[in-house]
């Protein structure tokens, strides 16, 4: 199954019968092994990596790191309110966080602006937020792993012993 | 341009041209090709190696070493053997720094023989050790290894052993075959070396990359680390290739034999490639680990398709080729590798490159990424289609 997830990872197009040759299982057991990994929430879903720098998506054009100070609620901690913010759209990650302040979130929004709107009109305004500092995304040069530069072509020589 | 023909050494005249030479223009001068001919890692080095070359070119780390290479990695190295292997070697005396596993192969020839010392090189070889042992003055004895899957058997070495056998090179995990040996396979061979009193030049260059059991170099035998050469390098496990830099491991009056020849021509491996060298031996090896299961998945899935395509290749045990049949095609393997060139675009290296006789191998390099060995089979599958007999 770890394998399965490894291979998954790298290269989510990989089929059920190129995944059972390499680890030398029958297609079915493989095939097997995905569903149930998907079952269980384990997968999530596939999606393409894309390099959002080389695109314009107007609704999505800013984004920004924004620190979210919280009083935690008795009985619930952090994850009943941490939940009313990341069901926002607009909210892209979430996550708690130890240290000087308890929530980050990553912020999508079409212009400085509607950001700014989202931050002072629903993020500050709720009952438990104390405190937010918005940091705005200028440039973003690795992600998840993968170095978001044009891929360079491979330097090695076509032919060697 | 003639004249010269006539100033040039007999010695280098008795080496013919490489016969391939022509494919290998025809594979640079073609765009677009996938190339499945390589034989170095499609990884980069990892960057904690190239970042601390790259610090101590800045610090004005630019010079000359010592000419056996820094201490520090001859000490770096000696640990690392002594903890993988229980393999003691003495930094100061028996350790040296080459440029790259290749040089030390040649000065290690140029050490051991004699005019008309004969030196066992097994068919098929890498393909230096023909010239490099001739060069060197050595009378190459080949071990055609057809009949044994590729494998040196006891049975073998003991027909091509004479008197005035000196050494033999060894290589294991193997290039281009991937044919690699057990402990109890090692120590048979061991005991035909120790009856016939002959150097084993051992390079061990695919140590690292062994997937079915754990490398077992041959020096670490019973007897066997006084007659041994142990050869290695950082190109293929940490993807250093163009770092050139190789080791010597072994008695302490070859060693200093090969510290002669190597203070007069190559005085010392370059600086930089050192000094990465020690990053790569002390640092996170997180990618080790992540490379070889990467080759290892690569491995399986070649072998699964070229089974489904239909061409018969043997389990390789290591390094990162596979080396199937192209008998049933009826194309010889220059032809083979020219049109699978012309008319699909793939490029892969035809086995009498390697001293294979017969013309009916190729070996296929899986040294790149899954995407591109999708597609190049996808290619080989629909080539052998249109050209079925």
């Amino acid at each position: 199954m770890k394998e399965i997830l490894e291979i998954l990872e790298k290269d989510a197009r990989s089929t059920p019968e190129e995944i059972a040759q390499i680890l030398k299982k029958s297609v079915n057991s493989v095939k097997k092994d995905i569903k149930k990994l998907e079952r269980d929430g384990v997968i999530i879903k596939y999606k393409a990596v894309l390099n959002k720098e080389l695109i314009k998506d107007e609704q999505r054009a800013v984004r920004a790191l924004i620190e979210v100070r919280i009083a935690p609620q008795r009985g619930h901690g952090f994850d009943r309110i941490a939940e009313r913010i990341y069901r926002f759209p607009e909210v892209v990650s979430c996550y708690l966080l130890s240290g000087t302040y308890d929530l980050l979130l990553v912020v999508e929004g079409r212009d400085i602006h509607a950001v700014s709107s989202f931050v002072s009109g629903r993020l500050a305004t709720l009952d438990n937020v104390r405190g937010t500092v918005t940091h705005f995304l200028l440039k973003k040069y690795k992600e998840d792993g993968d170095i978001l530069k044009r891929v360079e072509r491979n330097k090695r020589i076509a032919i060697s012993f | 341009m003639g004249c010269f023909v006539m100033k040039i050494s007999k010695k280098l005249q008795q080496i013919p041209p490489s016969g391939i030479r022509e494919f290998f223009e025809l594979v640079i001068g073609t765009k677009g090709v996938i190339s499945l001919g390589v034989g170095e890692p499609d990884f980069v080095t990892p960057w904690g190696i190239c970042e601390s070359s790259i610090f101590s070119i800045e610090k004005g780390y630019t010079s000359y070493t010592s000419n056996k290479g820094l201490y520090e990695l001859r000490l770096q190295i000696a640990r690392s053997l002594k903890k993988r292997y229980a393999l003691s070697y003495d930094p100061e005396r028996e350790i040296l720094i080459t440029a790259g596993v290749s040089e030390a192969l040649d000065i290690a020839m140029r050490t051991l023989l004699d005019h008309g010392d004969k030196v066992l090189i097994q068919v098929p070889y890498y393909v230096s050790y023909y010239p490099v042992s001739s060069l060197a003055g050595g009378v190459p004895v080949f071990i055609d290894t057809r009949k044994t899957g590729f494998r040196l058997t006891p049975a073998l070495l003991e027909k091509h052993i004479s008197k005035d056998v000196k050494a033999i090179i060894l290589n294991y995990p193997a290039n281009p075959t991937g044919v690699s040996y057990s402990k109890k396979e090692l120590t048979a061979l061991s005991r035909v070396f120790l009856r016939n009193n002959i150097v084993v030049v051992s390079e061990e260059i695919y140590g690292d990359l062994t997937y079915d059991f754990p490398h077992t170099p041959i020096s670490t035998l019973k007897g066997m680390k006084g007659k041994t050469l142990y050869l290695n390098g950082f190109s293929k496990s940490f993807a250093m290739t163009g770092w050139r830099v190789g080791f010597a491991c072994g008695p302490e009056e070859i060693i200093a034999g090969m510290t002669k020849i190597h203070q007069y021509t190559m005085l010392c491996a370059p600086i930089m490639g050192q000094i990465g060298a020690i990053e790569a031996l002390s640092g996170s090896k997180r990618y080790l680990v992540e490379m070889k299961s990467e080759y290892k998945r690569r491995r399986e899935f070649i072998l699964g398709r070229l089974a489904e395509i239909g061409l018969e290749c043997r389990r390789p045990e290591g390094a990162f080729y596979v080396f199937p049949s192209i008998r049933n095609t009826g194309m010889g393997d220059i032809e083979f590798a020219k049109r699978l060139l012309k008319e699909k675009k793939v490029a892969v290296v035809p086995g009498s490159a390697f001293g294979l006789k017969g013309n009916d191998h190729i070996r296929i390099s899986y040294a790149s990424r899954m995407s591109d060995l999708r597609e190049a089979c996808l290619r080989i599958e629909d080539f052998l289609k249109n050209n079925a007999r």
